[in-house]
């Protein structure tokens, strides 16, 4: 408190000379002196404590044996959690299902969002207030999508359970069907994320410079030919992004599965992320999620890099 | 027949007319530049031409077919960009081969044709290029191979050398122009660059403000400006066009009151039949005078202001009763600031325009 108000005096001090300034700040009180670092320093301590520290200390703890629900202390056991988990066949399946949840999600979302973008890329009446309709979902919490779609799949009443009825005469239970479950995530992830790859794919779209299509006119090119030459090429290394961006983030998906599924029918939709909370919160297997924490943590950081080389690469493009 | 004719061409963006009633003809094989300073509409009427901006009024002829209501693929035009307009993603080969597409013609007929162009336009070392790592002067020439590649009705330029230095402007102009001589096509260059129009084209088309000042040759246009408007833009040094007032006429000669003084000149029989109060504005190319040693009726006088050496020539601004007068002398004339001058106007150098600026001339 006296830390703040001291600042904000010193704030209002700036207004004299400088070289009073300088003076003062040789003269004066400690707090003074050491002004901008203690400005600095409680974002830093919060950032030290709530999430360095944490992440060293979770480091620490994947080598030992360590059950937050007992009394034990921790044991070293070296690699033997990395070992474990390797050789674990459910964390395997885990990783396949998150894999197949983002080829389908990604793939879902790429292929609705660039069509929606070259659905908005020409200015009609209305486009503005369209664009931010569509782009609702993703301005949405996950829990918020993820209680939706529930009840969109609830067999009883879900608006997508009946839709489905009128066609086919039975109410299906999406949601206890194993492929039903991981069609539904898909869906309700693509939902919620297609805007994000439209507004992507429109800035590409609209970076195109006019007279290349006036120039594609006069030469007759033929629709198909004008996007393969002059609209994709613009819009590839964006989509690109979009894919790895979308792919980091589907990656790490959690929120919208634990409320859908539970990461059921069985373990038909149990994803990565879904895995490593069963192992720390629910069977308190601390040291071993740790391991799970931080191979999950690779493998994000290996696809971030591969993010960052593509920004790097579209910068230098332009 | 490959040509082009504009008929009362009209362009209208909501009020503002863009282009009025423009009436214009290029014979195949003739080359017509339109000139003008920016907004005039000179790129307006070439879009107009290409079928890139829709017609108000007025029509668009192109090879003896009235293609209003085509689009631009179907008008079979080819055109160079302001700004070249290369295909970014495509190596140079891909780009002139680009507009043989649509013709459907096999592999290798494609390449041979590619192949002529590049070879017409040195551009062999470069095709494995994309437009990116070309110089200004490569992409200038890959534009105008991808018009040339294949064989359309006419030839549409915009701009076409506005990006280039100086010395690749020269070059490329006589570059296009060969070119171009070797084909029957009618072209049309739009440039606001005089000497670009002097020198291409067999016809100028002088714009401004959406309206055709005049269209002739470029001898034409020089020697014969229809109004002041023409005469003031085309020509540097600038003409001299200077308030004057017709005191009398006869016999061929009009005396008029300018600078101060009285000049006596041959002038054309029609302006002794002008009305009026006998306001008009002479109009002298700085290289139409010469100087003189004495005074007469027909030489005018004014004391030097200001000199630029021009290298063989030395551009003279003097003043005389609050008129600025620029002279043109050969550099072996010797001139200084502060010092009279007396100059006589060369015979068919005086140009005279009424009080509206139309040059007064017998049919």
């Amino acid at each position: 408190m006296t830390q703040a108000s001291d600042s904000m005096a010193q704030g209002a001090a700036t207004d004299r000379p400088v070289a009073n300034a300088a003076a003062a700040r040789r003269r004066g009180s400690f707090v003074e002196r050491n002004r901008g670092p203690l400005l600095v320093t409680p974002a830093l301590v919060t950032l030290f404590v709530m999430n360095i520290f944490p992440l060293m200390w979770s480091f620490g703890l994947s080598f030992y044996d360590y059950r937050l629900t007992r009394q034990d202390l921790p044991r070293f056991v070296g690699l033997d959690n990395y070992a474990r988990m390797l050789a674990d066949p459910s964390i395997w399946e885990s990783l396949q299902t998150t894999a197949l949840i983002v080829a389908g999600s990604v793939g879902l979302q790429m292929i609705l969002g660039f069509f929606m973008a070259m659905l908005f890329q020409p200015i009609f009446p209305g486009r503005r207030i369209l664009l931010m309709l569509v782009l609702a979902p993703m301005m949405l919490s996950y829990v918020a999508v993820g209680v939706f779609f529930k009840l969109f799949y609830n067999p009883n009443f879900g608006l997508i359970s009946k839709l489905i009825e009128v066609f086919q005469g039975t109410p299906p239970n999406i949601l206890g069907d194993p492929v039903g479950a991981v069609l539904g995530i898909i869906f309700a992830d693509a939902w919620m994320w297609s805007p994000f790859v439209m507004l992507l794919v429109l800035a590409g779209l609209v970076s195109v410079p006019k007279y290349l299509y006036e120039a594609s006119q006069i030469d007759r090119a033929t629709p198909w030919r004008r996007f393969w030459t002059i609209t994709f090429p613009y819009v590839r290394s964006l989509l690109l992004l979009a894919l790895l961006f979308r792919t980091i983030e589907t990656f790490k998906l959690f929120d919208t599965v634990y409320i859908i599924t539970e990461g059921g029918p069985g373990t038909a939709t149990k994803v990565i992320v879904q895995y490593l909370y069963r192992v720390s919160f629910q069977d308190f297997r601390t040291g071993e999620s740790s391991a799970i924490a931080y191979v999950i943590l690779f493998i994000v950081i290996v696809l971030t890099n591969l993010y960052l080389f593509m920004v790097k690469r579209r910068e230098q493009e332009q | 027949m490959s040509d082009i004719k504009l008929v009362d061409l009209t362009k209208r963006f909501g009020e503002l007319a863009a282009v009025s009633k423009a009436n214009i003809e290029v014979a195949a094989g003739e080359v017509l530049c339109l000139l003008g300073p920016s907004g005039c509409g000179k790129t307006t009427t070439l879009r107009m031409i290409a079928g890139l901006e829709s017609v108000t009024e007025g029509d668009v002829w192109i090879a003896g077919k009235r293609v209003n209501d085509l689009s631009p693929a179907q008008r079979n035009i080819a055109m160079v960009f302001q700004f070249y307009a290369l295909y970014p993603s495509l190596t140079v080969a891909e780009n002139l081969a680009y507009p043989l597409h649509a013709e459907r013609l096999p592999p290798a007929e494609i390449k041979a044709r590619v192949d002529r162009v590049a070879r017409v336009l040195q551009l062999e070392s470069v095709m494995d290029r994309i437009p990116g790592r070309l110089a200004e002067g490569e992409k200038q020439r890959v534009a105008v191979g991808r018009a040339i590649v294949r064989d359309p009705t006419c030839f549409l330029f915009d701009e076409p050398l506005s990006r280039l230095d100086v010395a690749l402007r020269q070059q490329m102009r006589g570059q296009i122009k060969e070119v171009l001589s070797g084909l029957d096509k009618a072209t049309v260059i739009v440039t606001h660059d005089q000497i670009e129009a002097l020198t291409m084209a067999d016809r100028i088309a002088v714009m401004r403000d959406g309206i055709v000042e005049q269209v002739d040759t470029p001898h034409g246009i020089f020697a014969r400006p229809a109004n002041l408007f023409v005469a003031g833009f085309i020509g540097t040094p600038q003409m001299n066009l200077l308030p004057a007032r017709l005191i009398h006429y006869a016999d061929g000669l009009g005396r008029f009151a300018v600078m101060g003084q009285e000049l006596t000149v041959p002038v054309d029989p029609a302006v002794g039949r002008l009305n009026g109060t006998g306001a008009v504005t002479l109009g002298i190319r700085p290289r139409g005078f010469e100087p003189v040693a004495a005074e007469g009726a027909d030489t005018l006088k004014a004391v030097i202001d200001i000199i630029e050496p021009m290298g063989a020539e030395t551009l003279v601004h003097a003043v005389e009763s609050g008129t600025d007068l620029r002279v043109v002398f050969d550099h072996l004339v010797p001139v200084a600031p502060g010092e009279p001058i007396r100059v006589r106007i060369r015979p068919g150098q005086l140009h005279v325009f009424d009080e509206k600026g139309t040059r007064v001339h017998s049919a």
